[in-house]
């Protein structure tokens, strides 16, 4: 199980979904915040979700405001950098350039890319976490048994 | 008055407790940053909760300024309203609180933007994201709480490592005792701006 962890974790780095920035995150997780990246991630999609539904209601409004799209997708780009969503980020990257061009057809297309990388991104950690949850579940079961031996011997 | 009765700075470094606001839209960010500087702080949403939480939103503040601690001001630079340098502005356009660092984040490497913010008075630039290698330098500035620095004013170089840091001057606020000219010249360098010049 452990194996599968680590294999799931180096494929989403090898298959380019995510960079660096994950790695800082997972530094920051110890065992005083064992499911910090889990908590980060979670917050990532829950909050994504209003950036999301706002991208999609301006980009129905016509004109176009540009100008406010690519705000949203400035906030929406940072969390996504936050997380270390490295497909995400190139996304928004690539719509926000759209923006600045005033390209509607660029914005509408690239868009779509936008929503299926971060739901891409969003089952694949989901799996990564079910797996890592059984790991750490089972980590921990083996310490505490390993302590109440030592209490029962101790007596 | 009782010494200890008066704001935060006044106990020996190692006794001081620090604590920091912290400044940013995006909640992904709060929580990390929260997470990066292991230390007291309090996160908000925008300048102006900011403003308000400092008590210079143009209301009067239940809170005297000897019970507000903040030692530190992180905020983002782009956020709806009020921007990161608008409200570093506020902070140093006011009395009460022009003395209390403030460190600007953000995710865009605009140089006018970072010499902007530093002529301001902002006492570093970071590049979002965060991370942390930036945050040691902070701490390092938080442990030694603060104190009186030189300015040596490097901001419009290239990257030169004979460059020592270009750091502000505080006056001093809390009576802590300040580290020797000598000492300042092993500082690393505020080298985020310095990294952004390089890389360019």
């Amino acid at each position: 199980m452990e194996r599968q962890a680590a294999y799931l974790r180096n494929a989403l780095f090898d298959q380019g979904y995510l960079d660096e920035q994950f790695l800082q995150l997972e530094d920051l997780q110890d065992e005083t915040n064992p499911h910090f990246v889990e908590e980060v991630v979670k917050l990532f999609y829950t909050d994504s979700v209003r950036l999301i539904q706002s991208i999609e209601l301006t980009l129905k409004n016509t004109p176009r405001d540009f100008e406010k799209l690519d705000k949203i997708m400035h906030q929406f780009k940072g969390s996504s950098t936050s997380i270390g969503a490295k497909k995400v980020k190139k996304e928004c990257t690539q719509f926000q350039e759209y923006c600045n061009v005033g390209n509607v057809e660029g914005c509408i297309r690239e868009f779509q890319e936008v929503k299926q990388e971060h739901a891409a991104l969003k089952r694949k950690l989901e799996n990564y976490f079910q797996v890592f949850h059984v790991v750490h579940v089972a980590c921990k079961r083996s310490s505490l048994s390993h302590l109440h031996n030592d209490y029962s011997d101790a007596k | 008055m009782a010494v200890e009765d008066i704001g935060s700075g006044c106990s020996s470094s190692g006794d001081q407790e620090f604590h920091v606001l912290a400044v940013d839209d995006s909640i992904i960010d709060r929580k990390v940053i929260e997470r990066l500087l292991k230390i007291s702080l309090t996160a908000v949403e925008s300048g102006s909760r900011a403003l308000q939480y400092l008590g210079i939103d143009g209301e009067r503040s239940s809170l005297g300024f000897d019970e507000l601690k903040v030692n530190l001001i992180i905020t983002d630079y782009s956020m709806p309203g009020m921007t990161g340098y608008e409200l570093l502005k506020k902070i140093k356009g006011s009395t009460k609180l022009r003395k209390i660092p403030v460190v600007i984040m953000s995710s865009e490497n605009i140089l006018a933007r970072i010499d902007r913010c530093l002529e301001e008075g902002a006492e570093d630039f970071l590049m979002k994201p965060v991370q942390l290698s930036d945050v040691e330098r902070l701490r390092d500035f938080m442990l030694r709480g603060g104190e009186d620095r030189e300015v040596v004013g490097c901001k419009r170089k290239t990257r030169d490592d004979s460059c020592s840091s270009s750091v502000l001057s505080c006056d001093r606020d809390h009576p802590l005792s300040p580290i020797s000219v000598s000492a300042m010249a092993h500082c690393k360098p505020i080298s985020k701006r310095s990294r952004l010049l390089a890389t360019d």
